[in-house]
């Protein structure tokens, strides 16, 4: 789960990494006030889950409280990348002298976590490592022994950064521990002209399985801006993504449901979503899944493909079957059921009859027809 | 022979005696496996029936080992215990712990990779259905019936219902092994652990590798194959069409920015020689075609 800033700010505070003073606010009134609190002269951000929002003009300086009331009238509302804009951040200014960059992240390939810092903060840290890797120092962190006071001084000196930045990096590491984050940056932690360091902007991934004992993390739960379908189905705990396209997909098990995808878009066709019922899937989860997934408008026809390993066809089939009496099926199924009691599976929907739902014995040949089907008028 | 796992190869189960473990045992053993015990220690002393087969609870890996020469261990615990059981497993030294758990933090993880690194502990998962030689012996959740005769084919893979569905094409030639290594971020043991256990493994003719999106695991595995393998390898690739920044299911099965996309890692594999299917059913024509 990726935080918005407000929120990796508040992360940061609470774990002693040095923030600047700031406020939410979801209207314009509200930031003025914010405003006037923090003294007058403020930044405001807009609040997105993802980048660019400086070159989008989510990012205004306001040199009064009226300002920041105009400012943040334009702000809020405003469409970055797909995101609208909701709610801003009204912080204080800081005078910036120097910018670094700070983050830990988890290393996949070595199975261990990473220290990533440069003296060259403020840009992307990919555009500086791209261009100039010597400027960007990578040392791994033992996951026992974490970041000590020699670690943290090993990171700083290895990435040219002054010596107060070490107490700011055990702090990081602090949240990246305590918080279960597969990911915390600082970019860019700056130094300001009276020498003290903020962190300025951050961001940070929260890692979603360790949820059991993160229980402030249920307050944010489900994503109010998230895609209404999205929300839906994670009401129902389905393992939804919308994606743009008209076919509709359901299947057990990631990886099968991806592959899936692919052989959908491989016969013409564009998959409308990826939806995994995950293994031993029961009836209940099927009916909910169909019903998500006929919900969706732009879905002309839906793939339904089962490998049963765990899970059973004929639960399977069962779940269709109970779909089909509380949701009117207007737009055609095709059905691909293999493996665990996959006969058994068949019998049922052949017995149901439904004349919208069609079987097909093998994964490839089901694609190419609900692509057809799709394209059918 | 196979790898990691043999006729000879004794298992304990840890988290025997909840839902998933019962269930699973009893696959387990159906499947003829040597399953020698399973461990809780709340109800250690006691013995399991499963359809006539009694198997005992010890109170820990090690009493388990001790008691029996267990060298394998599969964990069904749930998330919030898995790191102290895997732990457990190889303070005790165990040879192989196979952690079917799933949502697992990622923390954990790789804290106890680590320890049971240290030690010498191989861990395949989490997150993963196990692996199966078939013929010999099944650690973990993969259905025996799937692909029931030993064969020529060793397979390795992320997805577990990819892992079955390719089985499945493929049951007429039959495995060596089928290890599925799990989805998430960090595992225990990767392609590449793998593509090495099968190049030395005299039973396996042909390696199908089955990846996909996130990470650089399969790139890491195409410049290990070009470099070390010399047997035939078949690959396939999930992903293409997911979108950037949205996880598929797998917490590892993420596309961010350029990297981890599915094309970048089949033309990594192609580059190595890797004949690399467009869906299930054309990478067992191409295995096939190759044997």
């Amino acid at each position: 789960m990726d935080l918005y800033e407000h929120q990796a700010r508040d992360l940061f505070a609470g774990h002693g990494v040095p923030v600047s003073a700031a406020e939410v606010a979801h209207t314009p009134g509200e930031a003025r006030e914010a405003a006037d609190r923090l003294g007058g002269r403020v930044v405001v951000k807009a609040q997105v889950k993802t980048g660019g929002r400086g070159k989008a003009g989510g990012v205004k300086l306001a040199a009064d409280a009226a300002e920041a009331e105009l400012t943040a009238r334009r702000i809020l509302g405003m469409d970055i990348k797909g995101h609208a804009v909701a709610k801003v951040m009204v912080a204080e200014t800081v005078d910036i002298d120097r910018e670094f960059y700070v983050s830990y992240v988890l290393d996949r390939a070595a199975g261990t976590f990473l220290a990533i810092a440069s003296a060259e903060g403020g840009m992307e840290i990919e555009e500086v490592a791209a261009h100039r890797p010597e400027a960007v120092a990578r040392i791994p962190v033992d996951p026992e022994e974490g970041v000590t006071e020699a670690k943290a001084m090993e990171i700083a000196v290895a990435a040219g950064l002054p010596a107060a930045a070490a107490p700011v990096l055990r702090a990081l590491w602090q949240v990246f521990v305590r918080e279960d984050a597969l990911l915390v940056e600082v970019n860019p932690l700056v130094q300001a002209a009276d020498g003290h360091l903020v962190a300025l902007d951050g961001k940070v991934t929260l890692d979603d399985n360790a949820r059991f004992r993160q229980e402030r993390w249920g307050e944010s739960g489900v994503d109010p801006a998230a895609e209404p379908l999205e929300a839906a189905a994670a009401e129902r705990g389905l393992n939804y993504v919308k994606l743009d396209g008209e076919v509709g997909v359901i299947g057990n098990g990631a990886g099968l449901v991806m592959s899936t995808l692919d052989v959908v878009a491989g016969c013409g066709a564009r998959p409308a979503d990826f939806l995994d019922i995950g293994g031993g899937a029961s009836a209940q989860v099927m009916a909910d899944g169909l019903s998500v997934v006929l919900s969706d408008p732009s879905v002309k026809s839906v793939f339904v493909n089962v490998f049963g390993g765990i899970t059973a066809c004929d639960a399977v089939a069962e779940g269709i079957v109970r779909a089909l009496e509380s949701v009117a099926l207007t737009k055609p199924l095709v059905v691909r059921l293999d493996g665990n009691n996959a006969a058994r599976g068949r019998e049922i929907l052949d017995a149901r009859a439904h004349p919208l739902v069609q079987q097909a014995t093998t994964m490839d040949g089901a694609a190419r027809r609900a692509a057809e089907l799709a394209h059918a008028d | 022979m196979a790898i990691f796992l043999t006729k000879q190869s004794k298992v304990l189960v840890q988290g025997m005696t909840g839902g998933q473990g019962m269930k699973h045992t009893r696959r387990m053993l159906a499947a003829g496996t040597d399953v020698v015990g399973g461990v809780n220690p709340r109800k250690a002393g006691r013995t399991v029936d499963f359809d006539g087969t009694g198997v005992p609870v010890f109170g820990s890996v090690a009493e388990g080992m001790a008691a029996t020469g267990a060298d394998v261990s599969v964990v069904f615990v749930p998330p919030p215990f898995t790191r102290a059981a895997v732990t457990e497993a190889a303070d005790a030294s165990i040879p192989l712990v196979v952690v079917i758990t799933e949502g697992v933090p990622v923390h954990d993880t790789v804290r106890f990779r680590r320890y049971a690194g240290q030690r010498g502990t191989r861990i395949i998962g989490p997150n993963c259905p196990g692996l199966i030689s078939p013929g010999q012996s099944n650690a973990g959740i993969i259905p025996e019936d799937i692909a029931p005769d030993a064969g020529r084919i060793g397979l390795v893979s992320k997805s577990g219902t990819l892992t079955y569905q390719l089985m499945y094409e493929l049951r007429e030639i039959g495995f060596s092994t089928a290890v599925g290594i799990g989805g998430d971020p960090v595992v225990g043991t990767t392609h590449i652990d793998c593509l090495a256990a099968f190049e030395d493994d005299p039973d396996t003719e042909l390696i199908v590798l089955i990846g996909e999106i996130g990470g650089d695991a399969e790139e890491r595995a195409a410049a290990y194959i070009a470099e070390h393998v010399t047997k035939p390898v078949v690959g396939y690739i999930a992903g293409f069409t997911a979108p950037e920044g949205k996880t598929m299911g797998h917490a590892g099965a993420i596309v961010s920015g350029s990297s981890g996309t599915a094309h970048a890692k089949q033309k990594a594999l192609e580059q190595a020689g890797v004949r690399v299917g467009s869906t299930p059913s054309q990478t067992a024509r191409l295995v096939r075609d190759r044997l």
